[in-house]
């Protein structure tokens, strides 16, 4: 058992591999219990995509204990919320109840971990969900379509290329052994970390750890082939027509992270850079792009410093009335070239780095968030205590290293652009009918 | 193989719920000009979170649809002698968070800061001039204009925005509710400056304002700050009581043929006000029907048994007058009669046979059980404390509520259903594609 004091955090590992994690916090009488699996969208490969978000709903249809749906019937009648979510590199169930509900928590976390039915006929359910879902998210939300298509052209090789909750033509030519596969490759105590939070003593939820989770056998889980991004030799540009009322733009940079990076000051002079452009209302799109020359209605930078492999740092937007997709995207570029040429000054940096010191006091308001940072970082092979340590990276960031990732990184040879083409919606008059009461 | 004991399965589950746990305790004043303050004290963490909100949601649009949320929204563009840039700069460079939005009862504005001095002194102070001080500078108004007629466009790409559109427009025809708060095209055009300025003069003022606080300072300090905020408000007069929603009397079918994979269906009618006496029996039996999630009546006939959506839900949303009672979901363009069949099956077969002993007592253990994650950080308490304040609940409202959801029984909830929501009466709202074979019907 490790402690650390001034995290208030615990950590223990079973003998089957299973590492537990425990941050107290008796603020009001809570916790939240998180399953964090190793394995997301980008551990899937062609033809097979989505399998590991369709599994995740699977584990809510019955194991050789309980009937579909009964997990979740157990956790409401226990006053618990739940639910679960699928990454690109993580696969992640938790429930929040009110504090001695752990061992409910535990004890059916531990039944699924292992005893998963897979019941064909629920199966086939169940992927209908699924591909409602994808109609809801993806096919008919023209943003999300250009995001799917910029991604796609983005990434080659990389298994970031595909959409997490996969490609439909793979969704409709998934079956069940499929997900049985996947199933007995991943889901295992030793590919996967819980993360406990809230109201509750760290030994005990060792102790409940032990007695639900003790017994499970571990797997011989599978190497992965590292799949690294071939180099970009030149700009790629994609266009996508849907029917659509506005233009959108996305644009992407390959950049390193805290898990690729060769200097370990970069992907944090990166993420401040990404703050000086679009971090508040006072960031440069903000006060120059929005407010200042009124180029775009809305624009904004993304950039995720603790992805496992090479990221992009992205742009995204539309444009004010009367302008183009063409203005915005030179007007991001000349913000980009504003930063390769001259130093932010200090008084925009002191502003971004009170933002990360009270954001980090903000972060504390919500146990869930917390210990998401954790099995986030945990289960992408970083350490939690980056989370922790955030700030005082963010602290150490200088001009000249925000100047110098600007020069390195964003620069035109990594460079994607994607183009939503709007195509006419028709604007058809609604249909009234009243029926009389029958 | 791991071998667990098998417990069975509710002998677990019968201890009787009974969660005793502290809830908020809520302290509550006014200022000198009107003003409700409902004060928490949290001690825990030094951050200092405060809503004020006024009752000039889009309700109050009269004939200029989106003048509410113009409003609000432009009174952070400018405020004392500072521009948009100032103020923005002054909240970044302290760590505050600052945000606005606009309802149809509620124009809000939040601010959440650390609560050191210093830092938080700057933040306050502009807080406060913003309420108090906003100048509506001409062209951050035509600015913003723009940006809203842009953003009326983009409604016009998501069929979801525009079944909820529809939805108020034909289920609030000719009541304030049916004003959409956006506005349309037209009158976000017709706006004129003088025009907020007036409708900030009416509504912004002390007696139609409550301010919730929820952080780590003692009531002296609370007192001082809620008059920072809100003390230079002229006190002015509240807002007129909004009329009552009259009950539908016929069905009614709006369809918007629209090019998306997936058909949105709505079913609604005029549901509950905030207090209102059938409160605990719609809430509850609602929950059992579409308001749990996967474990809900509707949620196990729509998704569990047919797989034919993603996300089906019912809930009511109570309201200063009677808001909606809606139950939706969305499914692929062939599936859309299939699935309103199953809906308004399930509906009219809640209200016929109400809910079972049994559903209702796994509701009770769920609203009961969990009613601790309702107020588990200063953000939720901090929602349940203003709510509680502008729809003038009573003080002991959180600690009377799991007393009475318990005492809620299934002939209530049958009674409550039968009287208020009549199936033979509801709004459907269909936005998709539409062929020709249900074009025709």
């Amino acid at each position: 058992m490790k402690h650390f004091p001034e995290h208030n955090v615990h950590e223990y590992q079973l003998t089957n591999g299973l590492k537990v994690i425990v941050k107290e916090d008796h603020r009001a009488p809570v916790m939240v219990s998180q399953v964090w699996y190793k394995v997301g969208s980008s551990y899937e490969s062609g033809g097979a995509t989505g399998v590991s978000h369709v599994l995740e709903h699977m584990m809510f249809k019955g194991t050789e204990k309980l009937g579909p749906n009964e997990f979740s019937r157990i956790i409401a009648e226990n006053g618990g919320r739940e639910n679960a979510f699928t990454g690109r590199d993580y696969t992640a169930y938790f429930q929040q109840m009110e504090k001695s509900r752990l061992r409910v928590s535990f004890q059916h976390e531990a039944d699924r971990m292992r005893n998963l039915l897979l019941n064909p006929e629920e199966f086939k359910k169940e992927i209908k969900v699924v591909m409602e879902e994808r109609r809801m998210r993806t096919e008919d939300d023209p943003q999300s379509l250009t995001y799917e298509a910029f991604n796609a052209a983005a990434y080659v090789n990389s298994p970031y290329h595909a959409p997490i909750i996969g490609w439909m033509d793979d969704l409709e030519n998934m079956n069940v052994d499929d997900l049985a596969d996947w199933y007995r490759m991943w889901y295992a105590p030793n590919n996967a970390t819980i993360v406990v939070a809230g109201d509750v003593n760290h030994k005990e939820v060792f102790d409940l750890a032990e007695r639900y989770f003790g017994e499970l056998e571990p797997s011989q889980v599978a190497d992965r082939k590292p799949r690294v991004e071939v180099d970009q030799r030149g700009e790629r540009r994609v266009k996508i027509k849907a029917p659509a009322q506005l233009p959108y733009i996305m644009m992407g940079y390959k950049t390193p992270t805290v898990a690729t990076a060769e200097e370990k000051w970069e992907p944090y002079a990166l993420d401040v850079l990404a703050a000086i452009l679009d971090g508040g209302n006072s960031a440069r799109f903000s006060r120059n792009l929005v407010r200042g020359s009124q180029v775009a209605a809305g624009v904004g930078a993304g950039y995720n410093l603790f992805a496992p492999r090479t990221e992009l740092f992205t742009f995204s937007g539309t444009p004010s009335q009367g302008r183009s997709l063409d203005d915005l995207e030179k007007a991001i570029k000349n913000e980009i070239k504003k930063l390769q040429e001259k130093m932010v000054d200090q008084a925009e940096l002191d502003r971004v780095k009170a933002q990360v010191v009270a954001g980090k006091v903000y972060e504390r308001d919500s146990v869930f968030y917390q210990a998401m940072s954790i099995g986030q970082l945990e289960t992408v092979g970083l350490n939690w205590m980056l989370g922790e340590n955030y700030a005082d990276n963010i602290k150490a960031v200088t001009p000249e290293q925000i100047r110098a990732v600007a020069s390195k990184y964003l620069n035109s040879d990594t460079l994607t652009v994607a183009e939503l083409d709007p195509q006419a919606i028709g604007n058809a008059k609604p249909a009234r009918r009243t029926r009389s009461a029958h | 193989m791991n071998k667990l004991v098998t417990t069975a399965l509710f002998s677990v589950l019968c201890v009787a719920t009974s969660v005793v746990f502290a809830t908020p305790n809520i302290q509550h004043w006014k200022t000198d000009n009107g003003a409700r303050v409902y004060f928490v004290q949290a001690a825990e963490l030094p951050l200092v979170d405060v809503r004020v909100v006024f009752d000039a949601g889009a309700a109050r649009d009269g004939d200029m649809p989106g003048i509410a949320l113009m409003t609000n929204g432009m009174m952070s563009e400018g405020a004392g002698g500072w521009d948009a840039d100032n103020i923005a700069e002054r909240f970044d460079s302290v760590g505050a968070q600052f945000s606005n939005s606009s309802h149809r009862d509620m124009s809000v504005f939040n601010l959440r800061t650390l609560s050191e001095k210093e830092w938080m002194g700057t933040a306050v102070k502009t807080f406060a001039t913003i309420l108090s001080k906003p100048t509506f500078p001409a062209d951050a108004f035509e600015r913003e204009r723009k940006r809203l007629l842009i953003s009326l466009e983009q409604n016009k790409e998501s069929p979801e925005s525009i079944s909820g559109e529809k939805l108020f427009e034909n289920l609030y025809r000719g009541h304030p509710y049916a004003s959409i708060p956006e506005g349309t095209e037209q009158s976000v055009k017709a706006l004129k400056r003088t025009d907020l300025m007036a409708y900030y003069r009416r509504y912004m003022v002390g007696n139609n304002a409550i301010v919730a606080i929820v952080g780590a300072m003692d009531r002296k300090s609370a007192e001082a700050l809620a008059k920072t905020i809100v003390g230079e408000l002229e006190p002015g007069k509240a807002a007129e009581p909004l009329p009552e929603v009259k009950d539908r009397q016929q069905a009614e079918e709006v369809v918007v043929d629209f090019p998306s994979t997936q058909s949105h269906i709505s079913i609604a009618l005029p549901g509950m006000k905030r207090s209102d006496p059938d409160e605990f029996a719609l809430y509850v039996g609602n929950h059992i029907l579409g308001g749990s999630g996967l474990v809900s009546i509707l949620s196990d006939e729509i998704r569990e048994k047919r797989g034919l959506s993603y996300s089906s839900y019912s809930y009511f949303a109570p309201m200063r007058v009677q808001g909606p009672f809606i139950m939706g979901l969305q499914t692929r363009n062939d599936q859309a009669q299939e699935a309103l069949k199953v809906m308004r099956q399930t509906l009219s077969e809640f209200i016929n046979n109400g809910p079972s002993a049994r559903q209702l007592e796994s509701a009770k253990k769920n609203i009961v059980g969990g009613y601790a994650l309702r107020m588990d950080s200063n953000k939720k308490i901090i929602d349940q404390v203003a709510s509680i304040g502008f729809y003038g609940l009573e003080l002991d409202y959180l600690d009377t509520y799991i007393a009475r959801v318990q005492a809620v029984s299934v002939d209530q909830i049958k009674d409550a259903f039968m009287r208020r929501v009549n199936p033979e009466n509801m709004l459907t709202v269909i936005v998709g594609a539409q062929t020709p074979a249900q074009a025709a019907n």
